[in-house]
């Protein structure tokens, strides 16, 4: 039972860590009408910058600063550069031109930092573990990736729904025209808008420092099950990214956890370790593809 | 149209006699790899422009290519590998080595994957569309990287090419005529099935679907069947490659080999019949060319496909000109 | 009396809280031009839209030749002699004129699963494209590309793509709007000769041209209709004066 229980928290962990990427993601679609595959590669750079000024420094606080900084400024500058030439163009040529940035940005850190991964040092003081409850011990860095994960939708749940900023982000996601005719300045709020979800990125990557390998690739990994979120949580829908998040990062944290085992049961035991595997990485498209036999427009979007 | 109607043809057969004379050519001028650049060439070309069936002519933007193109390759290596250890697959379907039976077979298979992703993805459109796609060729990468009985990781090798009836498949020569020749006949199809009426209505659902439920067509199950006539003629080039190459391993369905394809597309120019296969050329070329100066090469490449995508405008505005055929 | 051949029964669609279609009953005799007005708002696009099969109504029935469509997704709407026009033209803008009613005879014909014929060398496609276009007078322009053509030319070039699927009833979406008078003109009378031929459905603001072509006229409000008679009862009908003719800003 602690077991299960603690690899629901690792679940949970994975859930709110997708959720920073995906609410990013699913926002600039909503708003924006682009879809950016360079996410993922935003959350790549956070990682690197927070990891080298971890490692340098030795200290995780300073590494905040450093990955979300910079996480937000290459964001900025890509959108500066590319993205706002893309606002007009149809989805073909967005997904060619941020295919064409994670070619460079993965070259350019190869080029920079070589291709051996790296790795951050925990903060001090979340190194050590905690009992949650009698026999469950817990990792303390990832408790504190689940509150700051979860806080970060509390947050974004007040800003979309309390500021002017987030009335113009509602609006901007159902009627990009109506945003325009308010007079604001569209430019601007793309800019903020791509911005926010850049420094969500470069949190994620950040966070994942000390608990993944920081090394080229890992954008993509997390970018294409992100998508899988997006499109189970509705596109263009924050509270669907939320729920779909943690959905997806329980089944397939549990997955991958338990059906090895289940299948050991029935077969031998490495071939059931392989299979286990295989079905376990391929379990969250399955799911995916379930959703859109039922709700081709995700769950939480009405159909219309 | 840089070519005139009239020169067309004479360029195709020109090109196609290079084709031709290039093994001996190369041999003689002691560059016998452009032999085997060639058919990559050729081989991608056929992936490439049967990707463009749906993402040019039809308006779908699939970022799983790679899936069926990867499909079609493990066929062909699963098929080898059980013929050559005499169990049969799934203990009734024996394996082969023989051309004639892996190459419909791959293209069989891969139709079927193309069938049920397609149908689940057609089920949706825009941007879930290029997300699920992506998806669902993911799922397919993770699959194959899980049997380890084929390999896993490390992919699978087939020590010998296929055997075609009279050929001597062993020759790399002969193995290059033979792509030539379904190249040939895959790009003569093609030019049949562009003028077809089916490309019609598929051209018309790309400029607006709306219009074409308001004349009676029910779009669905024409974009599946474009999707599943794509899907083959990936895995087709996917069954050659692995031919060619006498391997095939997870990196065929990789994303980024989705993404390369979608790259050669629009290097040629999208939308076209011949336009992948230059593209193919483009890009191979461009390739090779990089890495000979440096082992960063995906840099070049990134940069020079963003400078395309964001400047040129061979993308999508002269797409649909270029497809109606009329104007420059 | 003749059966209608398109009848509507207590039609209802919401939008959130919004009544966007309230309890609509509608009848289109063979033979009839009906037409639906309305101050702008009203909801007559969006019940063009659930008559087309674009958008799937909460409530009521649609008859078509007297069976029910009200499962019929649009495509097979028109197999059954439903056609429409669209206000805002969409045509196949990359298409030449020619090609844009050819493939409209083309899908009429039967299923297009035919892989390697040639579509622009079939004589009959072409032929009975060419006969509509010059119907129209549009024959000079069978090879431009929609993209070049004049906003009227769209407008005609709509209604003979819709009247290459035969209909037996026309939903027609304010084909005169944004023609200039000769224009509007020219489009009456194509539109009084095609009655004989085709029941139609008119959405239209250009009341000389309601009054001039309509056997029946029927006033949506709020997406309710609130009147339904012939020309001149409407003409005298004191609540649509009120709601709709009366002097002001609500006719456009």
């Amino acid at each position: 039972m602690t077991l299960f229980l603690e690899q629901l928290l690792n679940g949970l962990q994975f859930g709110v860590m997708l959720f920073l990427m995906a609410a990013g993601l699913t926002l600039i679609f909503g708003i924006m009408g682009i879809i950016n595959l360079a996410h993922g590669s935003i959350y790549m750079v956070g990682a690197y910058a927070g990891a080298l000024v971890i490692t340098e420094t030795d200290s995780f606080l300073l590494g905040i600063p450093a990955a979300l900084v910079v996480a937000a400024i290459v964001g900025i500058l890509m959108e500066v550069t590319v993205i706002r030439r893309l606002y007009r163009r149809d989805h073909l040529d967005q997904v060619l031109a941020t295919f064409a940035i994670i070619l460079i940005l993965n070259q350019a850190i190869t080029i920079l930092f070589g291709r051996q991964p790296l790795f951050a040092a925990m903060p001090a003081g979340l190194g050590g573990s905690i009992e949650l409850l009698p026999g469950l011990i817990y990792p303390v860095y990832r408790l504190a990736i689940i509150v700051v994960g979860l806080s970060v939708a509390a947050g974004l749940y007040l800003l979309i729904n309390r500021t002017r900023i987030g009335m113009l982000v509602r609006a901007g996601s159902t009627n990009r025209d109506m945003v325009r005719a308010l007079g604001v300045d569209i430019r601007m709020l793309y800019t903020i808008v791509f911005g926010l979800g850049a420094l969500l990125a470069g949190l994620a990557g950040l966070m994942a420092g000390p608990i993944l390998a920081v090394q080229v690739g890992m954008g993509e990994q997390i970018l294409i099950t992100t998508f899988v979120v997006v499109v189970i949580g509705g596109v263009g829908s924050i509270k669907g990214a939320f729920y779909a998040s943690l959905i997806i990062g329980v089944v397939d944290t549990l997955l991958r956890a338990y059906l090895p085992g289940l299948l050991r049961q029935f077969m031998v035991g490495s071939e059931a370790d392989a299979l286990g595997a295989g079905v376990s990485s391929m379990g969250i498209y399955l799911l995916m593809a379930l959703v859109l036999l039922a709700r081709p427009k995700g769950l939480f979007v009405a159909d219309s | 149209m840089p070519i005139s109607k009239l020169g067309r043809p004479f360029f195709a057969l020109a090109v196609l006699a290079a084709l031709i004379a290039l093994p001996p050519v190369a041999d003689a001028m002691g560059q016998p790899a452009l032999t085997s650049m060639a058919a990559r060439i050729l081989i991608y070309g056929i992936a490439a422009a049967s990707l463009n069936i749906v993402l040019g002519y039809g308006g779908m933007v699939s970022f799983g290519h790679a899936a069926f193109f990867g499909v079609g390759g493990y066929v062909v290596g699963i098929l080898y590998a059980h013929h050559a250890s005499g169990d049969p697959l799934f203990g009734f379907i024996p394996g082969s080595n023989q051309l004639l039976v892996t190459l419909p077979a791959a293209i069989l298979v891969s139709g079927l994957a193309a069938l049920v992703i397609g149908a689940l993805s057609l089920r949706t459109s825009g941007v879930q569309f290029i997300m699920i796609t992506l998806a669902f060729a993911q799922m397919l990468f993770f699959l194959f990287v899980s049997l380890k009985t084929y390999g896993g990781d490390d992919g699978l090798i087939i020590r010998r090419a296929n055997e075609a009836p009279w050929l001597n498949m062993r020759d790399k020569q002969t193995v290059y005529y033979v792509c030539l020749a379904i190249a040939v006949a895959f790009f003569a199809l093609l030019w049949r099935f562009v003028n077809s009426r089916f490309a019609n209505v598929l051209m018309g659902l790309r400029q607006s679907e709306r219009r074409m439920a308001a004349i009676g067509l029910p779009a669905y199950r024409y974009k599946l069947a474009a999707f599943v006539i794509s899907g083959m003629g990936a895995g087709l080039a996917g069954a050659l490659m692995a031919n060619f190459l006498r391997f095939a391993s997870p990196d065929m369905l990789h994303w980024t080999k989705s993404g390369e394809l979608m790259v050669m597309v629009i290097l040629g120019g999208v939308g076209t019949l011949f336009g992948p296969l230059a593209g193919a050329a483009v890009y191979i070329i461009l390739e090779s060319v990089l890495a000979s100066w440096t082992e960063y090469w995906q840099l070049g490449v990134g940069i020079i496909l963003l400078f395309v995508v964001l400047y040129t405008h061979g993308g999508v505005q002269a797409l649909a000109l270029r497809l109606a055929g009329r104007r420059p | 009396m003749t059966a209608p051949i398109l009848a509507v029964r207590g039609l209802v669609k919401r939008f959130g809280g919004l009544l966007a279609t309230d309890s609509v009953d509608l009848e289109v005799l063979p033979g009839q031009i009906h037409a639906l007005i309305g101050p702008n708002g009203a909801g007559k696009t969006t019940l063009i839209a659930q008559l087309s099969g674009e958008l799937r109504p909460d409530g009521g029935s649609i008859d078509l030749d007297g069976q029910t469509i009200d499962a019929l997704p649009a495509s097979a709407r028109v197999a059954r002699g439903l056609a429409r026009s669209f206000q805002i033209t969409c045509l196949l803008s990359d298409y030449s004129v020619r090609d844009n009613v050819a493939i409209a005879v083309q899908v009429r014909q039967g299923h297009s699963f035919h892989f390697l014929r040639n579509v622009r060398r079939d004589e009959g496609l072409r032929s009975e494209a060419e006969t509509r276009l010059a119907a129209a007078g549009l024959a000079e322009r069978a090879d431009e590309i929609v993209a070049n053509l004049s906003h009227g030319e769209r407008k005609q070039l709509e209604l003979v793509v819709a009247l290459a699927t035969k209909p037996r009833i026309l939903l027609l979406d304010e084909p005169m709007a944004g023609l200039g008078h000769a224009e509007s003109q020219q489009m009456i009378a194509t539109l009084r000769e095609l009655k004989n031929e085709v029941a139609m459905l008119l959405v239209e603001h250009d009341m000389d041209a309601v009054f001039q072509l309509a056997d029946r006229i029927s006033v949506l409000v709020y997406g309710r209709i609130i009147a339904s008679g012939s020309a001149d009862e409407i003409r005298e009908h004191p609540e649509v004066r009120k709601a709709y003719l009366g002097d002001g800003d609500a006719a456009c």
